[in-house]
């Protein structure tokens, strides 16, 4: 998976998860929770949800590295290398 | 069990008082409620509260083949009801949650459930101190207090900010009383109309580490107090069938006697006498009993036992059902009335055997609004200690219960003047009701103390495969706490399956 369908990939579990969201300006250097109405459940959905679409693990310590979308790419990159993204 | 021993409490003669001659949900079983069940699950889920039937759903929507298994006949916990002659449906739990419910609901279980959450429209304080009518929005009830207390709105603003910025593991180690001393000093007035509410939905006390009060009143100030529209039974209904549809096996009657663990993990459940395989168990039950009764000291280092025996619970509760006769009316007073006629508010008055202090959570029609027979029905809440219910013989219980019948029929009096004749079913709930019923430990009605949440999340670093979701810390009680908390666990439970395959 490329860094741009990483970043697809978050966005669309984001907006699945928080559908009255605006995810079309999201700032990829911003953190997430500063740009939109995010809680801890969000992310915690958030995690769910890269483990039911892509098997990906993401254990508690290491959540804040979901706080922006570079952040979720940098830290996914590895763990996404070979997936397909899922639509 | 040890407390009945200790306390003389007789179950049996308590089933036939409450229930007046039936079996009191516990019916004699021709056939063993888990004969159906299969050899093996992925997840093991033993007792169907709300954080227990989340827990059951979100992991049965991640694939995993999941059983639940309920004590009592009905599914649900505490959020519960029952019905009485006379057309009445009493709730338990049904008044009122955070605005966070909508989202939770819509998220673990479904758009329908989530649709039919709605505001209550008043919510009235009446005590020696002040009266005032609020939505309990932000917005109104700061105006509420502002122009009661004659307080700046930039000061109680502040305060809703130093709420919001608590964390958890940023702990100051003050409490919720020095907390309310230091932003409101010498004003009693002002920490009850903060603090009633709260200890009134989860059994708080002023002496609480502060943060279990900024996260909770926090989640409640803000877009105002929800419910359910169509009555607790509706909503336990439907999450039945979500759950069935989505392939969730659940049995009803079903005792957990044992968790299962061999060599050191989690290998499923004794329950009924049969043994059921699992690869996890999550217990919604008390945390004590997981940790001491179902699964054994044995099985934790010694350290553990000796925090998990400290866990000190958040207590009980006694109600008062009312229900008003077929065909009679009530007026709209309010949905939700905190009232007291005690001169100054302490914590400690609050579950005092006899307090003079009461929630009234009115259901009208509305409450259920597909029934084309709706009546009215009025129960009361007040907080109360195990201690003080189990001590008494039988002649003292049956005294004190109608003593507490008739404090809290006069007290409504005082709102509704004829309501006594328009009554036809009055009955009272006690510690040691809620004890029977729900089977928690000296009859807890709102889950555990702060230091319950560390062993709650500890149990599956010293046994693994073992998780608990349920009313723990403060801050995970309540209908959105548990809700979210059996979300939490879900999450942890699918983490650990994840990495052991």
């Amino acid at each position: 998976m490329t860094d741009e369908q990483i970043k697809q990939a978050i966005i669309g579990i984001i907006s699945d998860i928080a559908p009255d969201e605006d995810t079309s300006n999201i700032d990829p250097a911003v953190r997430l929770r500063e740009q939109m109405d995010l809680d801890s459940m969000d992310f915690l959905d958030i995690v769910m949800e890269l483990r039911k679409r892509y098997g990906v693990h993401v254990p508690d310590t290491d959540y804040m590295e979901l706080a922006s979308l570079d952040s979720c790419v940098n830290y996914l990159r590895d763990k996404m290398a070979g997936k397909a993204l899922v639509s | 069990m040890t407390t009945d021993q200790q306390s003389g409490f007789n179950l049996k003669t308590e089933a036939k008082r409450v229930l007046r001659g039936s079996s009191g949900g516990r019916l004699q079983q021709k056939v063993n409620p888990v004969d159906k069940a299969k050899a093996e699950y992925d997840v093991i889920v033993i007792g169907s509260g709300l954080a227990g039937m989340t827990g059951a759903n979100v992991m049965a929507t991640q694939g995993y083949r999941v059983c639940l298994l309920e004590q009592h006949y009905n599914y649900g916990g505490l959020a519960t009801w029952f019905k009485r002659p006379g057309g009445h449906v009493f709730d338990i739990s049904l008044h009122g949650f955070p605005v966070g419910m909508v989202k939770s609901m819509r998220r673990y279980w479904s758009k329908e459930i989530a649709d039919s959450i709605v505001q209550l429209e008043s919510i009235k304080f009446h005590n020696p101190q002040f009266s005032f009518e609020t939505q309990f929005t932000r917005e109104d009830y700061t105006n509420k207090v502002v122009n009661a207390f004659k307080l700046d709105r930039a000061h109680v603003e502040s305060f809703y900010d130093h709420l919001r910025k608590m964390e958890y593991f940023r702990n100051d180690g003050k409490t919720t009383g020095e907390m309310l001393e230091t932003f409101f000093p010498g004003r009693n007035d002002v920490h009850r109309a903060f603090m009633e509410p709260i200890t009134y939905a989860n059994g708080s006390t002023l002496h609480e580490p502060a943060i279990t009060y900024g996260i909770v009143f926090s989640n409640f100030m803000s877009k105002g107090v929800f419910t359910f529209s169509g009555g607790t039974d509706q909503l336990i209904m439907k999450m039945r069938k979500i759950m069935a549809a989505n392939g969730v096996d659940m049995f009803s009657g079903a005792q957990v006697e044992k968790i299962n663990v061999e060599r050191g993990r989690v290998t499923g459940v004794r329950a009924n006498g049969r043994d059921i395989k699992a690869k996890v168990v999550l217990s919604n039950a008390n945390i004590k009993g997981t940790v001491l009764k179902l699964t054994g000291a044995e099985n934790f280092k010694p350290e553990f036992i000796e925090k998990t025996r400290a866990i000190r619970l958040s207590g009980s509760s006694c109600q008062v059902y009312m229900g008003v006769k077929q065909g009679q009316e009530i007026p709209f007073i309010t949905d939700l009335l905190f009232c007291s006629e005690a001169d100054h508010f302490t914590s400690e008055e609050l579950c005092e055997l006899r307090t003079k202090s009461r929630t009234f959570s009115f259901y009208y029609p509305k409450t259920r609004p597909h029934l084309p027979n709706a009546g009215y029905t009025i129960v009361s809440s007040n907080n109360a200690k195990w201690e003080d219910w189990a001590a008494l013989d039988e002649t003292e219980y049956e005294r004190e219960k109608n003593a507490l019948i008739e404090r809290t029929v006069a007290h409504l009096e005082k709102f509704i003047p004829d309501i006594r004749g328009k009554l036809d079913h009055v009955e009272a709930s006690t510690p040691r009701t809620f004890n029977f019923y729900a089977a928690h430990n000296e009859g807890a009605s709102f889950g555990t103390k702060f230091e319950g949440l560390e062993i709650s999340q500890g149990l599956c670093e010293q046994v693994p495969g073992l998780f608990h979701a349920g009313s723990v810390g403060i801050i995970m009680s309540g209908w959105l706490g548990t809700v979210n908390y059996g979300v939490i666990t879900a999450n942890k439970m699918a983490e650990y399956l994840h990495v052991a395959k």
